[in-house]
């Protein structure tokens, strides 16, 4: 008899407890805590009043918002930002973190989110036709030495192209302005502030589109990343990516911190997932 | 050679690094290092013969200006020299429509002037200190003679400085030859510029640079190997006999 009873308590408390706990679950959302490494500009920023801001602390929030997810922001330096996230110290980075093969042996990445573009520049009086390869023979170019554009430009225009390859990219504006170079091939934030070339009455100008793939050289961009293990974690957040684009949330956070096109807009077939 | 082809396709097989193409890297920097110093010590020496000489005259104002110039050029990094030459001859205005614009564009010129301007700096002090050495005995009996400065500068001196000179001179040719590492940071594709290439699209810096690092040490030994042959032939006077 007694036996009975205890058992019918046990039982009655094991399943309350278990709605008990769904109920909770509905009440109050997962909690999940971001890794970032501060500051970058404009990705990420202290205002004047110490709190965080920036293009990936909007976007993160956003994407939390839309996974039903409690989001908090753990700061980490960028050398340790890994082992931080293997030693849980946070669930995911979200911190500018381009995709490598390298990393991904270690950690999980999303779908990304943004890739930075590299755009071919050139004096503005200068008749230069990017795509026509026959007509750059012994035009010279001038690129960082070591860079996917580098790679990038050895690749595709070697045969033609005179490649000067520099230290840094500090130099190969210098040789632009110098006249030395005919061309250079570089990543678009860092010309943007280096090389004015947006406006119509400066002396460069960007030729052809800003180049992005093949991401085999330029990469898929930067991603968020988890724990190998935290596969649904990881497809919350990649719906969530996903969505910030098809409704053009993203567009508009982009546009709120950015004046160029860093967008990596996600494949059908990987929203489909 | 087709068998030596074989031989070589085989030595490289499952070598990630130095394919065919780096090695083709590694030859054109190697022919390029080798024309930027042969052509920079040449020069140099041509420079030095002279500027030695008037060194060490008596006249202020043709020796002063030739001391501030060594003082300049030896009391300078190479680097700081091949800077300036190269990013600070674009601030002149106009040098692009000019016709000195023909010599400046490419990174090779600037690259020579700097680095004919620090040897010959070196070589000259080198000379003036051989000239100053010479044995006053010799410059007596060729007054004695009836010798003229020019013919005693030509016939005595100048002989006996070069000789005396020659160990200095091969330091620094091998000098010449590490200092032109720097060459590469103008974009020049020198031996080092080949191993920073090939560190850049490798990430295997080890590999890069102690095979550059090897090829130097070859070219520094035939230099030495060199010099000690004209040592032997041109100082045999000074050896002691029978040794």
């Amino acid at each position: 008899m007694n036996k009975w009873i205890t058992s019918a308590l046990l039982a009655g408390a094991l399943v309350s407890g278990q709605f008990l706990g769904q109920a909770m679950a509905q009440d109050a959302k997962e909690t999940v805590r971001l890794g970032i490494d501060v500051p970058y500009e404009p990705f990420v920023m202290r205002d004047a009043d110490g709190k965080l801001e920036g293009f990936e602390i909007d976007l993160g929030n956003e994407l939390c918002a839309r996974a039903n997810l409690e989001c908090s922001w753990v700061e980490q330096s960028w050398d340790g930002i890994i082992p931080g996230l293997l030693a849980r110290k946070y669930d995911a980075i979200l911190s500018s973190m381009a995709i490598t093969p390298e990393r991904e042996r270690q950690v999980m990445f999303s779908l990304p989110y943004y890739n930075t573009p590299s755009v071919w520049i050139t004096a503005r009086d200068r008749d230069i036709d990017i795509d026509d390869k026959a007509s750059l023979k012994g035009l010279s170019v001038g690129v960082q030495r070591g860079t996917i554009r580098d790679v990038y430009v050895t690749q595709e225009y070697g045969d033609v192209l005179d490649i000067h390859r520099y230290g840094s990219s500090q130099e190969v504006v210098n040789d632009l302005k110098s006249g030395r170079l005919d061309l250079t091939f570089e990543d678009f934030p860092i010309a943007n502030d280096a090389i004015d070339f947006r406006q119509e009455d400066s002396p460069y100008k960007q030729l052809g589109d800003s180049i992005k793939t093949p991401t085999s050289i330029f990469g898929k961009g930067a991603a968020m990343a988890f724990r190998q293990r935290d596969k649904a974690l990881a497809a919350k957040f990649d719906e969530a990516i996903c969505e910030v684009y098809a409704d053009g949330t993203f567009d508009k956070l982009m546009d709120q911190y950015f004046d160029y096109d860093l967008s990596v807009r996600p494949s059908e077939a990987d929203c489909a997932q | 050679m087709e068998q030596l082809n074989g031989w070589f396709t085989e030595l490289l097989s499952g070598n990630a690094i130095f394919t065919a193409n780096t090695l083709s890297f590694y030859w054109d920097g190697l022919v390029t290092t080798v024309q930027l110093v042969f052509l920079s010590l040449l020069i140099g020496v041509i420079l030095a013969v002279p500027l030695a000489i008037g060194r060490g005259s008596k006249r202020r104002w043709i020796k002063l200006p030739i001391y501030a110039y060594t003082y300049v050029f030896r009391g300078t990094p190479l680097l700081i020299q091949l800077y300036l030459v190269y990013y600070g001859v674009v601030f002149f205005d106009g040098i692009q429509d000019s016709i000195f614009w023909v010599v400046f564009k490419q990174a090779f010129f600037p690259a020579l002037i700097a680095f004919t301007l620090n040897t010959a700096a070196y070589t000259t002090e080198i000379f003036h200190g051989a000239i100053k050495n010479t044995a006053k005995g010799e410059i007596e009996a060729a007054r004695a003679y009836g010798m003229s400065r020019k013919l005693m500068m030509r016939r005595i001196i100048l002989p006996s400085a070069f000789r005396r000179a020659l160990p200095a001179y091969g330091n620094e040719v091998i000098f010449m030859l590490h200092a032109s590492a720097v060459a590469s940071v103008v974009t020049i594709m020198d031996l080092t510029g080949a191993a920073y290439y090939v560190y850049a699209r490798f990430y295997a810096p080890f590999q890069a640079f102690i095979f550059v690092a090897l090829i130097y040490l070859c070219l520094t030994f035939s230099i030495m190997f060199l010099f000690r042959r004209l040592e032997k032939r041109l100082l045999a006077h000074l050896r002691p006999r029978g040794a």
